[in-house]
């Protein structure tokens, strides 16, 4: 009734956000002395211009759809799971787990397996938190971060002392088994004739991310369990009165969140460096709880907001690369973005809405 | 404009405060639509309107929360722009709200000062309010310790704080917004001595309520507001509740409820020695017994916070109690361990509870959503054991929405675009409909417009009327009154007594609610 209408809601105004954002940093990129519209040019080149550019961009996009999903599950719910971090690392533990365990025959194998992997590890690790949070009300957010950090020395030491190959200065595992090699995009797109880089790193996760967007979808709005979990996540005294139990919504939306986070192991472990690594994350979980906000807990937004931090990552690595501009002011360039499409929403927000009023005033 | 009331002719002295041409918007919503008022020095004014008849709005506007978009506001004659709450205090204005603004673990005095100390030491600023209040408790009946700290007051004695606080600003205009709504009868008729007695001090009351009765026993001239539009003012003399109740829906209204005499046949809920302790270790229930038959309503009587909403969350399945509940004979789980709201359901319990906005309902969910919550498990509502049928509980909701006349009928709505009358025909038609054996009813029409609160009362007496058991809570005596076929008052975690509708009035009725047993002691 008195709104404005759903289209300026969800497009024109994180879209004004955006532009601000970027004129902003243009602003900050011309204090530095370099020229903000070649900045912008390479950015955009570097990750949209090419197939390998294409493919880093997407690669980085499916990385972001996992964990950005994973804290928007958490928010339906009302938890704010900072651990996505921390469960991405231990997923990436049980997707080398299951690579390792078996000389695999094929990808089609081992895909399903190590997603379970993946998505048991990670629940796993987000279970700890979520059943402190369910039955001793210690704070989801202090114990996920602390979890991160428990996570990070873990992994440091597993990779140290325990799954290190013999020999290796690296402190990292043994490449998996060329079975377990997921198809490139090269690979995938060859048959139908399209050329696509050899070298980028994006793969069939990417496929899998979508699915998994499909199925989050499913679960919210068609499901009881998702039902259940937006009922709890706008009122626990509701949820209680109509007989949620808070302690499964809370149990099982964080596993749910945890496995999400864990599967984007796929993606980076198994699809990309086809080894466990030190820090293999980079921050993705993260940029996954920016990507849940700007995308609204939604599928949809989700997965446009992990485009945006797809391009912003590669495209801030170009310029880094080319324009000689310090990797530290690309990460003020994405908290610009964060700023602008998360923080500052209603700044833009209320002038927009009394602007459409004023509009649809004048045309009644 | 035209409509402004023609009082004070009688008076030389200007008015205390006059508005004139008031409008305020919020978007293309007319809260306030060229409202014109005058009120005389020394009087009680009443304002009565419906929920969102923009009442609050215009008092916002007086005590300068809201500008208005147009419209002059003159105190004692003077025209007086109100652009903050400073601004209106220091004008003479002052407020008591309906939740009251007051430091829990702060003293009766410090609450009084707070705001308006004379210096940077608060010695000097304590022993002059210590003076006032002294002065004002033998002037006004407004007596309160000055010592005590405000969360260990009832709140009848909180409320006088807030009015200690006003005066000590030295206020002339007081605005006392809903100020009944958690008085026991007899708190409100302390309340009632006190604005007689400021008025007779040469102070100017306004007085905002639901309540007619109030405005026709306290009230010297009355206005009444629908929506957004001031229709008159009147002589409190001059007009009868009927007539006002009229005035302000704009339609003939029933106020009392028409219903036959109860049929009793067997018992449904028998309650025995029923006994809940919250988590703080506080006991809320100490062993409560009684039974409700088929056929009949239950009016549970009593001030809220004395033990009537743990009672309705145990019965509800979501508090845990000791004690023993039967359902037609069958024992009820009161650990919580092998129950929940899902249980109590199944059991043929239905429940309205209390609080519809942080309960009953969820304000952002549609209100198809709203209508499966609670029975989103019910086969009906889902295609398979993975789905739920969302189309099916749309066609659901609009066959109830249209047989419980929720305006608008549009299941795409979400609950809190809903006004508070509609918001709660959602949770009865939900409850109702699911043909329960006992219904839990809490506060049916709080917050809720007459013409809705009619309707609301005839579904309650139809469900009673096809043989099911009622349990009825609420705070409003009136309503208690007119619904019940018999009536149980509870204070401080107990029953003190039950009375039959026909053999008691309000006054057998306040007395039990503050806790005084005419036979006992």
């Amino acid at each position: 009734m008195d709104k404005m209408p759903k289209w300026a809601d969800v497009l024109l105004i994180p879209f004004i956000n955006l532009l601000l954002a970027f004129i902003l940093s243009g602003l900050v990129i011309l204090a530095i002395g370099k020229d903000p519209l070649v900045a912008i040019k390479t950015m955009v080149e570097g990750s949209f211009g090419s197939t390998n550019a294409w493919g880093y961009t997407l690669y980085y996009a499916t990385n972001y759809i996992f964990t950005g999903l994973a804290v928007a599950i958490a928010f339906h719910a009302r938890m704010f799971n900072i651990g996505g971090e921390g469960q991405a690392a231990i997923g990436g533990l049980g997707v080398a787990l299951v690579c390792l365990a078996v000389d695999w025959p094929h990808w089609t194998l081992a895909l399903p397996a190590a997603t379970i992997g993946a998505a048991i590890f990670g629940a796993g690790w987000a279970l700890i938190p979520a059943y402190l949070q369910a039955r001793r009300g210690s704070h989801i957010v202090i114990t996920t971060i602390m979890f991160n950090f428990i996570s990070a020395a873990l992994m440091g030491y597993l990779l140290v002392n325990a799954l290190k190959e013999p020999g290796n200065m690296a402190a990292e595992t043994r490449d998996f088994p060329a079975g377990a090699h997921l198809p490139s995009f090269h690979e995938m797109l060859a048959p139908f004739g399209i050329e696509f880089s050899k070298h980028a790193p994006a793969n069939i996760s990417f496929l899998l991310a979508l699915l998994c967007c499909f199925l989050f979808w499913v679960l919210i709005w068609r499901t009881r369990l998702g039902f259940a979990i937006r009922s709890f996540g706008h009122s626990e005294t509701a949820a209680r009165y109509a007989g949620i139990s808070p302690t499964k919504i809370i149990m099982i939306s964080m596993m749910i969140s945890g496995a999400l986070a864990g599967l984007m192991a796929i993606n980076n472990v198994m699809g990309e460096s086809e080894r466990l690594i030190l820090n293999s994350v980079e921050g993705a979980g993260f940029i996954g709880i920016a990507v849940a906000l700007m995308g609204r807990s939604h599928p949809v937004g989700v997965f446009l907001a992990a485009l945006l931090f797809g391009f912003l990552t590669q495209g801030g690595a170009e310029l880094q690369l080319w324009e000689n501009i310090p990797r530290e002011l690309v990460v003020v360039i994405q908290a610009l973005v964060i700023l602008f499409t998360g923080a500052l929403d209603n700044m833009v927000r209320a002038p927009v809405e009394r602007l459409f009023l004023k509009f649809k005033k004048r045309v009644a | 404009m035209q409509d402004a009331p023609q009082l004070g002719r009688q008076n030389t002295a200007a008015p205390a405060i006059e508005l004139r041409g008031i409008s305020k918007a919020f978007g293309p919503v007319q809260a306030n639509k060229d409202i014109s008022i005058s009120v005389e020095r020394g009087a009680i004014h009443g304002i009565v309107g419906e929920n969102g008849a923009g009442k609050s709005t215009l008092m916002s506007i007086l005590y300068g929360f809201y500008k208005a978009d147009a419209g002059e506001i003159f105190i004692g004659g003077e025209r007086t722009a109100i652009p903050d709450s400073q601004a209106a205090i220091s004008a003479g204005i002052g407020m008591v709200h309906q939740h009251f603004k007051l430091v829990e673990n702060f003293t009766v005095l410090e609450n009084v000062v707070l705001g308006a100390e004379d210096g940077a030491l608060l010695r000097p600023s304590l022993a002059k309010a210590r003076k006032l209040l002294t002065e004002l408790a033998k002037e006004y009946e407004l007596n309160v310790d000055p010592d005590a700290l405000i969360e260990n007051l009832s709140v009848g004695h909180q409320q006088r704080v807030e009015i200690l606080k006003a005066l000590y600003r030295h206020a002339d205009i007081l605005i006392l917004d809903e100020p009944t709504g958690v008085l026991t009868p007899a708190e409100a008729d302390h309340l009632f001595r006190i604005l007689r007695n400021l008025k007779n001090e040469g102070k100017t009351i306004i007085l905002i309520t639901h309540k007619l009765r109030e405005i026709m026993d306290v009230t010297d001239t009355v206005s009444v507001m629908r929506r957004g539009e001031m229709k008159g003012t009147i002589k409190t003399a001059d007009t009868s509740p009927e007539d006002l109740a009229e005035r302000m829906v704009g339609r003939k209204v029933l106020l009392q409820v028409d219903k036959t005499p109860a049929k009793p046949g067997k018992s449904v809920l028998e309650v025995k020695d029923l006994r809940v302790t919250d988590s703080k270790g506080v006991v809320r229930l100490k062993g409560i017994s009684f039974d409700v038959r088929a056929g009949e309503i239950l009016g549970i009587a009593g001030v809220s916070g004395n033990g009537q909403s743990e009672l309705l969350e145990v019965l509800g399945g979501f508090e845990t109690a000791t004690g023993d509940i039967h359902i037609n004979g069958h024992p009820i789980d009161l650990t919580g361990k092998f129950s929940d709201g899902q249980s109590r359901r199944a059991q043929g319990i239905a429940h309205v509870p209390e609080d519809r906005q942080r309960e009953g309902l969820i304000m952002d969910f549609m209100a198809w959503e709203n209508i499966a919550f609670g029975y989103h498990n019910d086969p009906a509502y889902n295609k398979n054991v993975l789905l739920m049928d969302n189309a099916a509980i749309r066609a659901d909701t609009e066959g109830k929405m249209e047989r419980f006349d929720v305006r608008p009928p549009n299941p795409r709505l979400q609950a809190k675009n809903f006004s508070g009358g509609n918001q709660q025909k959602i949770v009865l038609a939900r409850e109702i409909e699911r043909n329960p054996d006992l219904l839990l009813v809490g506060q049916p029409t709080r917050g809720v417009d007459i013409g809705a609160i009619e309707f609301i009362h005839q579904q309650i007496v139809a469900l009673r009327d096809q043989g099911k058991a009622i349990l009825l809570v609420s705070v409003e005596l009136e309503e208690i009154m007119s619904l019940s076929d018999r009536i149980a008052v509870m204070f401080d975690g107990q029953i003190m007594g039950e009375r039959l509708p026909g053999e008691t009035d309000e006054k057998e009725l306040g007395l039990l609610m503050a806790g005084m047993n005419g036979k006992a002691a």
